[in-house]
């Protein structure tokens, strides 16, 4: 038993520090992309901002797209709530309102890559810089991710924050996908050109997976494994499966423990039937932007039936 | 004159209780020293030890000072301490018990009557009321003061929410990360029970119809109140829930908090919250901070609010002056623990000597708290005396007047070594089946030079205190 508080405030928080990552990431893979000579820098990264889901908030604010003004935009900038800095002063806070739910370290790592951002991202960050300040928030959302899975006892606040880490990484990798969908899609694309290459390795790069998809798949990106290793493949830990596959375990304990089965139970099982009885090229063949764009839809109907359920809402 | 110092004589001398200390410190690397000073600071600033000042943006949220060097107090001297400690606090619930029944104490004409009448802190509400156990005020802090080395006196009560509990413990739990090797050679009494002691202190006042475990929780404000760190803390040691008045409501006559599971009824509420807020129905009808009918829920018997409601009128300064009536008219016994002799401005004869005297006094508003709105007469100007003076004349009911102490001192670590700076001690108490005293309390210390103010608002600092298991 939890109060429905505290379920809310460690589903946050881990939503929070996941997008954090995952903002890191995004630009990362944008910034890979704008040196590429033979990609449009701007056009690349307003699909960053899309992918981030930030894009009309950005658009509010500038009238152009280049490396320094997104990265700020996305590092850094209190006005926007996905921003790195705000994720991490709402995870934060989220910590301090669960702190009782929290080991030590868990809480210690949280306030310290909090202290530690804040004077990294007082100022704004030289491009050349970019990478350095990119790994460190990586690796400083690795430690949290460490202190968590070293020292929390796997119950209910292990399960509500997983929860919270999940569904944020299916959101996100069903994002970028769908910006990027149609450099997939085979009748469009020019199978083999050196831009097709790079937009590939992007949307790989962008979930971290351009090194492990080479030890899964061929050597040779192929846009169909390519949307195979982040869709349904059940071992990539950013897949959509992978993802459903921890949500449905993590609401099952939740079932176990409680004694009770919620719509929200029903529901994730439903979307992981469809994610593991299911072929890429039948995804294809249905139309890749349209099985994306209804996971996103039922990825956040999912959430909200699991705050209704457990009483967070 | 130079005031007592704790662990320097006139003349140089150590004093017994800190000899062991000093032959420590006199192996002690100086640069190592300072490391470990800092070492401290990181440790509380890591852990997130901060509290908040209010109206303050930018440090929303800062450190109190911490000094390295302990505080240390001998075994005698601590049971004679608490001794008068446990004779105070049982006459402070007596006297609570009396002034909301039968208020035997105005009848015997041994306290006046207009002490209560216009008084906020007595709240109607209590009248005729008997809380569960028959306790009142179940967690007190005593600020007590040192001026010799047998003369010890209270300060003041802080009979409604003390707050520093926190400190004390993480200042122990520091000192024996940085100085492991220092507890092996000296016997210190330890400090880390209080959060169990509290939880067994809590659970023994839960209402006559619980059954089985009674459900305890903390009740915060919120993460922005001053003192959050410290609700989290204790909520934490103890394995309770920390609610907020969000987290609450009454469901067939019961408060109960809303969880992952349905909702689920408390038993006994530590609340954090004053007074005013803890219910719309009651009181402030804009206070969020509370609940809703919580008051009709208590009066039924169906939930312990600790402290009861209505406590603070035993720590009004109006009335600390007369604590040496209080404790002997319930206890049959005079104080053991002395009061600072007291003026009250509101007598005609005393308002006079105060205004002649008061380059020589501390002047307090009866219902201040925290070092605010006082005069500290060796310590003001000409100029600031005649302002204060010409309030005092406006308003005497409104202040009481006690000499200036000599606070004792104990030496804190400097940038030039060890320097002697002012303390006070708030030892904790928890009353409800029996009295239990954790051993010291939290040290506070002024760590300007000579000042005697050692709130944490003004710049106060805090100490480990050792009681000497000898």
């Amino acid at each position: 038993m939890l109060l429905g508080r505290t379920a809310n405030g460690l589903y946050w928080m881990f939503r929070y520090i996941e997008r954090a990552e995952n903002m890191a990431r995004l630009i990362d893979a944008g910034l890979r992309m704008a040196l590429t000579k033979t990609s449009d820098a701007p056009e690349e990264w307003s699909s960053v901002l899309m992918s981030a889901g930030v894009k009309i908030g950005y658009d509010a604010k500038y009238s152009e797209y280049n490396a320094s003004l997104v990265s700020d935009f996305l590092l850094r900038d209190l006005g926007n709530p996905s921003s790195v800095m705000s994720c991490i002063e709402t995870a934060r806070f989220n910590a301090r309102m669960v702190r009782t739910a929290l080991t030590r370290e868990a809480w210690e790592s949280v306030n310290e890559t909090w202290m530690i951002l804040k004077s990294t991202l007082a100022t704004a960050t030289p491009e050349t810089d970019l990478p350095r300040v990119l790994d460190q928030i990586k690796r400083e959302t690795a430690i949290i991710r460490g202190a968590f899975h070293g020292t929390m006892l796997r119950n209910e606040i292990f399960n509500f924050a997983r929860i919270g880490t999940f569904i944020e990484r299916a959101d996100n990798t069903a994002r970028i996908l769908d910006v990027k969908y149609y450099v997939l899609l085979p009748s469009i694309s020019y199978v083999g050109t050196t831009l097709d290459n790079f937009q590939w390795e992007s949307i790989l790069r962008s979930v971290s997976a351009h090194r492990s998809y080479r030890w899964v798949y061929d050597v040779e990106y192929n846009p169909v494994n390519i949307a195979d290793y982040l869709i349904l493949n059940s071992r990539m830990p950013r897949s959509l499966n992978f993802c459903y596959s921890n949500i449905v375990d993590n609401l099952r304990f939740l079932a176990n423990d409680y004694g009770k089965r919620h719509e929200c139970h029903d529901m994730s099982e439903s979307i992981m039937t469809r994610l593991e009885n299911n072929e890429i090229r039948t995804i294809f063949d249905n139309g890749l932007h349209e099985f994306l764009s209804d996971l996103i839809y039922q990825t956040n109907g999912l959430g909200s039936k699991i705050a209704e359920a457990y009483n967070f809402d | 004159m130079k005031p007592f110092d704790e662990m320097i004589k006139t003349g140089g001398q150590v004093r017994p209780p800190y000899e062991q200390l000093q032959c420590w410190l006199d192996t002690q690397n100086p640069e190592r020293f300072a490391q470990k000073a800092r070492d401290a600071e990181n440790v509380f600033r890591k852990t997130g030890i901060t509290f908040a000042v209010y109206g303050d943006e930018e440090a929303a949220e800062r450190l109190i000072p911490f000094d390295i060097i302990p505080r240390i107090i001998t075994g005698n001297e601590w049971r004679r301490l608490s001794q008068g400690i446990e004779q105070r606090v049982m006459a402070l619930n007596a006297f609570l018990d009396d002034i909301y029944h039968r208020q035997e104490i105005i009848r015997a004409g041994r306290i006046p009557r207009e002490l209560f009448t216009h008084n906020d802190a007595y709240l109607p509400e209590m009248v005729g009321f008997r809380p569960p156990g028959n306790v009142y005020t179940h967690i007190i802090g005593v600020d007590i003061v040192r001026t010799e080395e047998n003369q010890f006196y209270v300060l003041e009560d802080n009979a409604r929410t003390p707050s520093g509990v926190s400190y004390m413990l993480e200042n122990r739990e520091t000192m024996m990360q940085l100085f492991p090797e220092l507890f092996q050679q000296i016997k210190v009494r330890p400090v880390e029970t209080y959060p169990k002691l509290l939880r067994q202190s809590l659970a023994a006042v839960a209402p006559p119809g619980c059954n089985g475990t009674p459900t305890i929780a903390v009740l915060t404000p919120g993460i922005y109140n001053s003192a959050y760190f410290e609700h989290a803390f204790l909520a934490d040691q103890m394995g309770v829930e920390l609610v907020e008045g969000s987290d609450l409501k009454i469901e067939n006559g019961k408060v109960v908090m809303r969880t992952t599971e349905g909702n689920r009824a408390i038993d006994v509420l530590y609340r954090r919250v004053d007074d005013s807020y803890l219910d719309p129905l009651t009181f402030r009808r804009d206070s969020t901070l509370g609940v809703a009918g919580i008051m009709d829920v208590y009066r039924s018997g169906n939930i312990t609010i600790a402290n009861a409601p209505g406590t603070g009128i035993a720590d009004d300064k109006a009335l600390y002056s007369y604590m040496p009536e209080i404790v002997e008219f319930y206890t049959g016994r005079k104080a053991i623990l002395e009061n600072v002799p007291t003026h009250r401005c509101s007598e005609p004869d005393t308002l006079k000597y105060v205004l002649e005297n008061l380059a020589d006094l501390v002047v307090k508003e009866v219902h201040g708290s925290g070092g605010y709105g006082m005069l500290v007469g060796p310590a003001a100007t000409k100029k600031e005396r005649e302002d204060f003076a010409l309030k005092l004349k406006a308003n005497p009911k409104n202040y009481i007047a006690q000499p200036t102490l000599a606070l004792s001192t104990t030496p804190i670590m400097t940038e030039k070594g060890l320097a002697p700076r002012h303390v006070d001690l708030r030892p904790f108490v928890l009353v409800s089946d029996r009295i239990r005293i954790t051993p010291g309390g939290l040290t506070r210390v002024a760590l300007k030079e000579g000042s005697l103010v050692v709130n944490s608002s003004q710049g106060g600092g805090t100490k480990d205190t050792w009681v000497l298991d000898d």
